[in-house]
């Protein structure tokens, strides 16, 4: 992939090296395989979403946060997606894995495929899934996979940023002026509903959770309401209630959003197949 | 200036080399927290910097550039204000 600023490739050989694929019968090599896409997916999509604000940013420095934070994601994509290549052993790259697989083949959750919106619909979007993101890579450094626990270390530092970042604009928006609140609550209006996917488990997830190789959802989940909740009334917005949620995204089920996606991010590798960066 | 305009920041990095903040730039921001924020993000993306500092520019105050004459051409024949009449011991770094 076309990223040699954040990932030279010696970074990914250490990563390799380091931690050896584990033994895993097939059924279980099959679902660390699946769920490691989905991981991969979510972060690829989410880097595409931000790469878009390249050159549109509402000033130089927010724009070179955002693609900061986007070629971050794109990096932790490729560690995983290498990863996933590798235990599914039939020859395929990284590329083949992120250029040549269909929507229906994605697995990421819908709230990463959500367009950008304004500059506020980002920052929600991003501060709802960083907030997910740093927990969830917290704990799966603890994963007795080696090699997930390996990238969710190389990761987590990012992921620290990230949140930061996000939750500072979150309370800047929110306590800002009439206008950019307006735009907060219409945020959280919009983007609230997919919140609920990220801790919802599919049958694979739950079976990587009883097996210990993947963290449990109940503590992440706590962790997140804790924060949310925290930066939410220091941006003086309000808390939403329960409600509905939707899902679909991580069973490939997906919004019209991601066909166009991945219409942009697969052209070239379609147009011209086995191009090389 | 528009008045909804966020205030300008002056940028000083520490770099590992260095044991000084070296002035490396601008950026804006709303406070100054942010104004660290973007400046980590604007000019620490190559592994610049262990240190950042930012002073809002309203507050650097400067010497004027038509008085440069008189500020500073008198030191141009006071070489001996040099210590280049020294030899600096072995044990001193960073001179």
């Amino acid at each position: 992939m076309m990223d040699h600023h954040t990932q030279p490739a010696h970074v990914l050989h250490e990563l390799q090296f380091k931690t050896p694929l584990q033994e895993y019968s097939p059924e279980v090599r099959q679902l660390v395989f699946d769920y490691t896409l989905q991981l991969a997916d979510t972060s690829l999509i989410l880097s595409h979403r931000l790469a878009e604000w390249c050159g549109h940013g509402p000033i130089l420095e927010q724009d070179m946060a955002m693609t900061n934070i986007s070629l971050d994601l794109l990096g932790e994509a490729r560690n995983l997606y290498q990863y996933a290549a590798e235990l599914e052993g039939k020859g395929h790259t990284e590329d083949d894995l992120a250029y040549l697989r269909d929507a229906v083949a994605y697995k990421n959750p819908l709230l990463v495929e959500q367009p950008n919106g304004n500059f506020g619909d980002t920052v929600l979007r991003q501060f709802i899934f960083d907030t997910f993101h740093y927990f969830f890579l917290k704990e799966l450094q603890n994963s007795t996979d080696h090699r997930l626990a390996a990238i969710a270390e190389k990761s987590l530092k990012e992921a620290s940023y990230h949140i930061k970042w996000s939750s500072e604009w979150v309370i800047r928006l929110g306590d800002g002026t009439e206008e950019s609140k307006k735009r907060m609550e219409a945020a959280i209006d919009e983007l609230w509903t997919y919140s609920g996917e990220l801790f919802e488990a599919t049958p694979t997830e739950k079976a990587l959770q009883e097996l210990d190789i993947i963290p449990d959802y109940t503590s992440i989940k706590a962790e997140w309401d804790k924060h949310v909740a925290q930066v939410l009334q220091e941006a003086t917005l309000a808390l939403p209630q329960d409600q509905w949620m939707q899902s679909g995204g991580k069973y490939g089920r997906h919004s019209e959003h991601l066909g166009y996606i991945l219409s942009d991010l697969q052209y070239l590798q379609r147009t011209y197949p086995g191009q090389k960066w | 200036m528009n008045k909804k305009e966020w205030p300008l920041w002056e940028v000083f990095i520490r770099s590992k080399q260095g044991l000084d903040h070296k002035h490396v730039g601008s950026i804006h921001a709303a406070d100054a927290e942010m104004a660290i924020l973007n400046a980590r993000d604007v000019y620490t993306r190559r592994m610049e910097g262990v240190s950042i500092w930012v002073v809002e520019s309203s507050h650097i105050h400067a010497s004027n550039p038509e008085e440069a004459g008189s500020f500073f051409d008198p030191a141009n024949d006071k070489v001996y204000r040099h210590p280049t009449f020294y030899v600096v011991p072995a044990e001193i770094k960073n001179m």
